[in-house]
């Protein structure tokens, strides 16, 4: 899952991109307000960890205009402004969720990931789907009770694919979810993860649609 | 003592002193006019009882006996007017009633006499012919009880007044500080974080400059505390970011498997825990600048620039920098020691942050005139010319993130340079940015109280 951290102090935000990075997602930092704005205009991103205090302006205006353009994205205020009425202000404004800084890390991925559970319209944080589970927290895959061993971008490929069923995601599509913009992607590698999913899985559990991209057979998930 | 009490008491005083010199003044002229008048009907009458004498158109008994002359005066006032008629020999002839047996006067014209105890005031008028000296007087005390039956007509009223005029003060001075008593209300039931002006009341004019003032009051103090609660705001916020970061990277470096992020975690906590405590000794400096309690001391130059530079050794090495220094045969310097430490060493300090790996920061110590001038250089970018006025607002940060300081360096310097009643110049030097700073040299350089 891709997130944009906006944080101008770089210690934290390298901090919160490879902390997010242990924890499976793929983070992307800016610094400004004015980066964040192209950044969410020229990328896909599954939401956004936003710090209020910003040299040209405060997180909570870029939050506003977001709801205001009708943007959806899931938004977590993450600051060290945290009184009370910080907090209902931010939520209030649009925010998802709220943190105060210092936080713990592995509290804010959890929270990153139910925002984004919400956001799909399920209360449970596992997937099912024909006998697979995955659980993003733990990123464990199971299918028919039998730990999958995948690696980080397997299962993030998995995940993806698994969150809509029936629903194609294209290779591009895929490949932002995987990488951030510091990172080389390969021509070929999202082709070699789902050669070795299906391996894993079984060959029908993804399947190819040709020109389009992949997606989930859509006979349709399990309601966990 | 209350307004309203004094203001009562010099009225209602005022008002009774005028009406007591009143009365006195009309005392004394209607005196003067009563015994004009009366003294005149005394003269008339006698002349009178003369005339008719001559006229022997009153007999007398050559007796003894008295004789009752009817004298057409016998109300009022008049009374107690007497007339007798004395033979020129010495023998009384007659006598009103009423009138005294001694001899009214002993001298012709108008006399002040005392017949039995009591004051007279008689006009003797002697007839020739007649061979009568006739006397006519009346008692003192009429006269006194006519004027101070005057007098007392005045003082009457005087008495009921007074009540009733301090009365009409008291409530109309109650009144008219309503206003006041208004304000003060307003401001009782305040809380006391209510910093909000007063409400715009139609109130007396000579109210109007209270509120005016208050509100100004009210402003000043709000903006002292905005600033206040700014600055801790912003403290708490500058100081849990890095604290953030650190525990960000303390649970990296625990997750971490691979080596080399594990060694890049631990690199940031180092890089972060130096950034916090410069933070904090910045915090700590400010808030020792603005208490203002440095003693002055008497600071050799030289032996000061050689101490900013020790501090400063560590960092400039660390990022590859040149530290040069030069200065003048100065005479010692009169300042709080922590001030213009401070002053010189953040000013060098953000001088290396700034400047590019491999650049040079001098630090150069000129006589200027009356003072002494510091001049900090480097070769890095320098501060935008729009950026300067905002420059030395606390927490303010230039653009760009290659370098992340607290924001605190230059407000520091600023505020250190105010105490001392220097002049701090920021302005573009020859490839980098050049601070200025300068300050009077004289021995007579006091801490300078407020801000």
């Amino acid at each position: 899952m891709r997130i944009l951290i906006v944080e101008d102090d770089p210690v934290l935000s390298d901090g919160l991109t490879v902390g997010l990075g242990l924890s499976g997602f793929t983070a992307d930092a800016v610094a400004s307000l004015a980066d964040a704005r192209a950044a969410l205009a020229h990328s896909d991103f599954a939401g956004v960890v936003l710090d209020i205090m910003l040299p040209d302006g405060l997180g909570t205006d870029l939050l506003a205009e977001m709801r205001a353009a009708g943007n959806l994205m899931p938004v977590l205020l993450l600051t060290a402004r945290d009184q009370v009425r910080d907090r209902i202000a931010g939520l209030d404004g649009g925010a998802d969720d709220y943190l105060g800084k210092p936080f713990d890390l592995d509290e804010l991925a959890a929270r990153i990931r139910a925002m984004l559970r919400r956001q799909g319209g399920r209360a449970s944080p596992v997937l099912r789907w024909n006998g697979l589970e995955l659980d993003p927290a733990a990123m464990t895959a199971l299918q028919d009770g039998n730990r999958l061993r995948l690696s980080r971008r397997e299962f993030a490929i998995l995940h993806a694919l698994a969150e809509r069923p029936g629903h194609i995601l294209s290779r591009a599509q895929l490949e932002e979810r995987l990488y951030g913009w510091q990172e080389d992607v390969e021509s070929n590698t999202v082709e070699v993860h789902i050669h070795h999913l299906r391996a894993k899985l079984g060959r029908e559990v993804i399947q190819t649609v040709r020109g389009l991209g992949y997606c989930m057979a859509a006979s349709g998930p399990v309601p966990g | 003592m209350s307004i309203r009490l004094r203001l009562i008491l010099v009225l209602t005083l005022a008002t009774s002193a005028i009406w007591l010199s009143a009365a006195l003044w009309i005392n004394v002229s209607t005196r003067a006019q009563v015994e004009r008048v009366l003294d005149a009907r005394l003269s008339e009458a006698a002349n009178m009882v003369s005339s008719l004498m001559a006229d022997r158109r009153i007999a007398l008994n050559d007796g003894t006996g008295h004789a009752t002359i009817a004298l057409p005066m016998e109300t009022g006032y008049s009374r107690h007017l007497s007339c007798q008629i004395w033979s020129l020999q010495g023998d009384l002839l007659g006598a009103s009633s009423g009138a005294p047996d001694a001899v009214l006067s002993d001298k012709d014209g108008f006399t002040t006499t005392r017949i039995h105890d009591e004051p007279w005031r008689v006009f003797t008028v002697v007839n020739p012919q007649a061979g009568v000296r006739v006397m006519v007087g009346d008692r003192m005390e009429v006269r006194d009880r006519l004027v101070g039956d005057v007098v007392q007509g005045l003082l009457w009223p005087l008495a009921v007044i007074f009540p009733a005029l301090a009365l009409l003060i008291w409530v109309s001075v109650g009144r008219g500080l309503a206003p006041l008593a208004h304000l003060e209300g307003a401001l009782l039931s305040r809380q006391p974080d209510d910093l909000r002006p007063l409400p715009e009341t139609p109130d007396p004019r000579e109210i109007r400059p209270v509120r005016r003032a208050l509100n100004n009051l009210f402003r000043r103090l709000d903006d002292v505390r905005r600033t206040e609660r700014d600055f801790t705001a912003f403290a708490a916020h500058e100081l849990k970011t890095p604290l953030a970061g650190l525990r960000t990277h303390a649970q990296i470096a625990r997750m971490a498997t691979d080596p080399a992020v594990r060694d890049r975690a631990l690199a940031a906590i180092a890089t972060s825990v130096d950034r916090t405590d410069r933070m904090v000794r910045q915090l700590l400096d400010l808030t020792a600048i603005d208490q203002g309690a440095a003693p002055v001391e008497r600071l050799d130059v030289a032996a000061l620039l050689a101490d900013i530079i020790q501090q400063a050794e560590d960092q400039a090495h660390a990022r590859r920098v040149r530290l040069v220094t030069q200065a003048d045969d100065l005479p010692p310097l009169s300042a709080p020691r922590i001030l213009i430490l401070s002053a010189l060493r953040n000013l060098v300090e953000n001088a290396i942050q700034h400047s590019p790996p491999g650049g040079t920061v001098s630090l150069t110590a000129l006589c200027n005139g009356p003072g002494i001038r510091f001049v900090v250089r480097d070769e890095g970018p320098g501060i935008r010319p729009q950026d300067r006025d905002r420059a030395t607002d606390r927490f303010w940060r230039g653009p760009g993130r290659e370098v992340h300081g607290s924001g605190l360096g230059l407000a520091i310097v600023a505020a250190a340079v105010q105490r001392m009643g220097g002049r701090l110049d920021l302005g573009q030097g020859q490839g980098g940015q050049e601070v200025a700073l300068t300050l009077p040299l004289s021995d007579t350089l006091q801490d300078r109280g407020g801000s």
